[in-house]
């Protein structure tokens, strides 16, 4: 974590847009040719607002600019600005997060004056989970306790190049690449992550079957609500658990164009069997200047081979003391 | 008499569901291109070998006939692959060890043109500006960028797309391939100087000729041409399930590094 480019200075500009143009802004009439509302283009999901709330904030939903500033230096500080790491840690030899333009300090992240991307429940902050699923987590976590370098299966579904958080509903930004693009064609809109798979939705009318094949995106159908893309999502894969979530979680997600610049993200999730009450948010997507490019996963998971063959060693030099 | 019967017969289509994909005239876009819009998949055993073939044992027996590898006529116009006589020889070698090497057995992306007749569907997209393709294996993608002049910043996978309307031919330009893809599952293949110049033309509402031109001078002693339908999926509603292939290739890429006296899952682990 060497570098030190403090670069904010792209992102904050971009940024700003969003910032100044508050949510209730006219959306300006942007149309595709066979007249739907045009939401197509690259967007940055990185946005200063946290997942969560402190809760030191209560219920305060909006911070002032002046707070805002604060807030957002501290935060990127806080994130990427870890110049003494500890030799010998996993922070010391990985790249820093800051570097090539993956994350929310070097390319565009839109200023959010919200104390928080989840605005339901009020205090925003995510509910806790059910006992029932906090049993699962403890049983899938139990089966990995040590086993979790065993082999491929044993790792994460994105460390397997199966799944990102950032990609499948809801979409929420992560640590890098979080980045999305939005094409449409008469009939379909598909929402593609940056790292992850295109979810190609139907705009057709047609309805969720009843009886879904799991999917580890879940399967989505989509339609207009006056400048509105709503988008409903179940089916998922039992091993997606996103969050913990169960595969009966349903996902509804509205996206509105806010100006030339910004779309307005929305979402909520409903699973009884993991959370209480349901529970959702809003964030800015911020529109790139440039394209997402092929990201081959699978195809150079170097990380999967030095993972295994360095738990291996491990063992035996543990072996032979 | 004949009133009565094309009364009857307007009956009978205005009875047959609206959402049918049975398309009885080609579709076109607004801007009066053919639309190319659609799930479509090939119908031949391309993906075995794009030369003629009789059929073959499976590449481990113990896989039985369900597995051996059907006969086809093959789909390069002239028949034969006009490899330089080195690059032959590398052929044959890849055939040998293709239960290893075949980057289709690491659930790698297909590149261009394999992706479009291995035995699975893509999805084509269409709008005035570009068309984008999905295709199931892999979850590939390509985005073509009509009458775009940019060249590939950099080698992929799935190679860079510039597309161009001739006529009712959809005509693709790819560059940019890393070479790293194979043709087939008989080992053929080009190398990362390989120009593919595709093109789609409507035969009729449900069916695309796709045409192939490999252009790559290091391997072929000539331009050479691959040449097949594609059909349309008229089944109503039909999705593009997930493909994801990634578990089903970990044991064959990292067993080797597996925890010794662990076993892999037993083909329960998903799906």
């Amino acid at each position: 974590m060497k570098s030190r480019t403090w670069s904010l200075a792209a992102g904050v500009v971009a940024g700003l847009a969003a910032a100044i143009a508050p949510l209730c802004a006219q959306a300006q009439k942007q149309r595709t040719p066979w007249g739907d509302p045009d939401i197509s283009g690259a967007y940055s999901e990185f946005t200063t607002a946290p997942l969560e709330r402190d809760p030191s904030l209560g219920t305060k939903e909006m911070f002032t600019p002046e707070e805002h500033a604060e807030f957002a230096k501290r935060r990127l500080e806080q994130r990427f600005d870890a110049d003494d790491t500890e030799p010998g840690t996993q922070e010391d030899v990985h790249y820093s997060m800051g570097q090539f333009g993956l994350s929310e300090n070097e390319g565009v992240t839109s200023l959010n004056l919200r104390t928080s991307i989840v605005t339901q429940p009020k205090n925003g902050r995510i509910p806790p989970l059910t006992a029932a699923a906090a049993a699962r987590r403890d049983a899938r976590a139990a089966a990995r306790r040590g086993r979790e370098f065993d082999g491929p299966e044993m790792r994460s579904l994105t460390e397997r190049c199966i799944i990102w958080s950032s990609t499948q509903p809801p979409i929420l930004p992560r640590g890098y690449n979080s980045n999305l693009q939005i094409f449409q064609s008469p009939g379909y809109v598909v929402i593609q992550g940056e790292m992850g798979d295109p979810r190609i939705i139907p705009t057709d009318g047609r309805q969720l079957p009843e009886k879904l094949l799991p999917q580890w995106n879940g399967t989505s159908v989509g339609r207009w609500e006056g400048e509105t893309f709503v988008v409903e999502t179940a089916g998922f894969h039992p091993d997606s658990a996103w969050r913990n979530a169960s595969e009966n979680m349903r996902v509804t997600e509205r996206i509105t164009r806010v100006d030339e610049d910004t779309l307005e993200y929305e979402f909520m999730v409903v699973d009884p069997d993991t959370w209480a009450e349901p529970w959702g948010g809003v964030y800015p997507l911020t529109a790139l200047d440039g394209l997402l490019y092929e990201y081959a996963c699978t195809e150079g998971n170097y990380g999967m081979a030095n993972i295994l063959s360095g738990a291996r060693v491990a063992e035996k030099e543990a072996a032979a003391q | 008499m004949s009133r009565v019967v094309t009364a009857t017969l307007l009956a009978l289509l205005a009875a047959a569901p609206a959402s049918a994909q049975v398309l009885n005239e080609l579709p076109r876009a607004s801007n009066g291109r053919p639309d190319l819009s659609g799930v479509w998949q090939t119908i031949n055993t391309a993906h075995w070998n794009l030369e003629p073939h009789t059929s073959a044992y499976p590449v481990l027996l113990e896989l039985g006939a369900q597995f051996a590898v059907p006969p086809g006529p093959g789909v390069v116009v002239g028949g034969e692959i006009p490899y330089l006589p080195e690059a032959r020889a590398e052929r044959d070698r890849r055939f040998e060890n293709r239960l290893i090497d075949d980057p289709e057995g690491k659930c790698f992306m297909g590149g261009v043109p394999r992706s479009t007749y291995m035995p699975y569907p893509f999805q084509i997209l269409q709008n005035e500006r570009d068309v984008v393709i999905y295709y199931q294996f892999a979850t590939a993608v390509r985005r073509i960028f009509v009458d775009g002049k940019d060249e590939a910043p950099l080698d992929s996978w799935m190679g860079w797309s510039n597309g161009r309307w001739d006529g009712d031919t959809f005509v693709v330009d790819v560059s940019g391939l890393n070479g790293l893809t194979w043709l087939d599952r008989a080992g053929n293949y080009a190398s990362g100087n390989a120009r593919i110049t595709e093109r789609y033309t409507p035969l009729g509402p449900n069916h695309l000729q796709y045409e192939a031109t490999i252009d790559d001078s290091t391997v072929f002693s000539r331009p050479w041409t691959i040449r097949m339908p594609l059909y349309r999926i008229v089944d109503q509603d039909f999705r593009v399930l997930e493909f994801k292939c990634e578990p089903y290739a970990e044991e064959k890429i990292y067993g080797h590094l597996r925890k010794p006296g662990t076993a892999p899952p037993a083909g329960a682990s998903s799906q």
